[in-house]
Order: C-alpha cells, then structure tokens, then sequence
C-alpha cells in the first residue's frame, strides 16, 4: 500500500466528473442512468479509501455505508429502468428532452 | 514503483471504460464498458483490503445493474441512437457546469497535503466482524434497506407494468404511432 490516498481521490474525483457528463450530456435516458451510476460508484471509492487510509480502520464505518450506498444504488436503478420502460410504452420515445410533459 | 503498478492500471482501465461507456453511440456497448468500469472499481476495493465490498459490487453491478440496464436497452429497442446527434442540444452549459465540477474536485484535492499520507499497515476487514456488525449496531439500517429494497422493487414492477387497455376511458386513448416507432427505432 504505498499508494497515497490523493491518487484514489483524483482517480475517484475524475470518474465522478465522467459519470456528471454523460448524466448532463447524453440524449438517451438509459445513459443518463448510466452515468448516475458512475457518480455513485466514485463516491464509494471514496468511502472505501477514506476507510483503509483513516486513523481508525477497524471502526468498518466508511466499509458499511459503501454497503448500503451499493444496495440503495440496486434499488434506484431498478425504478430507473422500469420507469424509463413505462415512458417508452408511452410515448414511443426515450430521449429524455422529448420527456416534456411536466414542462410549465 | 512496482507495488504501484496495480493501482494505476486499474485506474486507467477504469477511466477508459467509463469514458468509453458515456461516449459510445450503441447503447449495449456502452452498457458492458459500463460493466468493464464496474468490474474496475471493484477490483480497486479488492485492492484497498476490502474483499466483502469488492465481491458484493461484483455481483451487483456487474450481476444485476448490467443485465438489468442491458434488458432495459433491448426492450427499448432503440439500441443505435440514430443518425441524429447523440448529445444533449444543451451541451455548452453542460461542459462548464462539468468543467467546475471538475475543478472543484481536483484542486482541493491537489492542494492540501494532508491527503499524501499512506495506508496504515492495519490488515484489512475480516467478513466475520462485518456480519457482527452489521447484526449488531447496524441493525436498524439493515432492515430499513430491506424494506426499502422490496419497496423499490414492487414499485419498479408496478410501474413497468402494462397497462390493461380495458382500464383507461376509451375517450383519451390515442392509438400510439407504431409503425413509424417501429421503423425508426428498432433494429429489427
């Protein structure tokens, strides 16, 4: 483990900033799942690399709330998913600028 | 710098499926270098002396998120995006709120020492210790993730539900344009 703990921090910071891209840039509503996906995955590592660099890595504190972020992460993409396949039933579409019928 | 190597190249195969996943036009390509970036991460847990995490990511990402966005892509049926342009018409503004996200990232990053140091030599956690803590002082959030995942899931089953067409007033139902959805969107 000779690794410092801002290498994790700058590789978890730019797969953070990959995932903020595609979810803002993309057209396709299953990539902007996608990309939130990513989001949470990089603060995990976070999580995680805080945990084995901390004073106290016995306490498994940052360990657990990376566990529970990656089953409310299943549970999101689950209603993602069925929601962006009821809009396709719909309206014939997943482009999520043509999802519009909430817009004032 | 040999002890170094795994990190960095996991870090880089990481990156560029990543990249790759958000910037590929065939959606079941992006959907499995969104799984190669999965994959990736949680070999960085393995890394990081935390096996349990890294096995539990395995199986969920790269078991259920991946199939799952991967049927999502195929009942869809719109696996090519199209000819048309495959970024968000927005995408100036979208590039600066990216490029301060980025900068608000990394420069705090870069610039405080502190965040140099290295790993303690403590060994890492063993499952058994997980599982007493998680029946002992997380108890109470392993139950409300429970319930919130058999919540999630009958919602999300509820909702990808088809709709009997004997339920909806026969006065607002619109026949959907399926041929022309057909014809453009499917591969088939």
């Amino acid at each position: 483990m000779t690794t410092p703990l801002s290498h994790y921090l700058l590789l978890s910071a730019l797969l953070f900033s990959v995932g903020f891209a595609g979810a803002v840039l993309r057209r396709h509503a299953v990539l902007v799942l996608i990309g939130i996906e990513l989001m949470l995955n990089a603060a995990n590592l976070n999580f995680i690399a805080f945990w084995r660099y901390g004073p106290h890595p016995e306490a498994l504190t940052g360990l657990m709330f990376a566990i529970f972020s990656i089953a409310i992460a299943a549970a999101e993409v689950a209603v993602g998913l069925a929601l962006v396949i009821a809009i396709y039933r719909h309206r014939k579409t997943s482009q999520v600028e043509q999802f519009q019928a909430l817009k004032g | 710098m040999l002890s170094e190597f795994p990190f960095y190249a996991l870090a880089l195969v990481t990156l560029f499926a990543a990249i790759a996943a958000m910037t590929l036009r065939n959606l079941v390509h992006c959907a499995l270098c969104a799984a190669a970036a999965f994959t990736g991460v949680g070999a960085l847990y393995l890394l990081l002396d935390a096996p349990f995490v890294g096995f539990a990511q395995l199986l969920v990402y790269v078991g259920a998120v991946a199939i799952l966005i991967i049927f999502a892509v195929l009942l869809t049926c719109a696996a090519e995006t199209g000819p048309g342009i495959a970024f968000s018409s927005s995408w100036l503004a979208g590039v600066c709120a990216v490029a301060l996200v980025l900068a608000g990232l990394v420069l705090p990053i870069l610039m405080s020492p502190s965040l140099d140091r290295l790993a303690p030599p403590v060994a890492g956690a063993p499952v058994k210790d997980i599982g007493n803590q998680l029946m002992t002082i997380y108890v109470l959030p392993l139950e409300t993730i429970g319930l919130l995942l058999t919540a999630a899931l009958i919602g999300a089953v509820v909702i990808a539900m088809q709709d009997k067409p004997d339920a909806q007033p026969a006065s607002d139902v619109k026949p959907p344009p399926r041929e022309i959805a057909d014809k453009d969107l499917c591969l088939r």
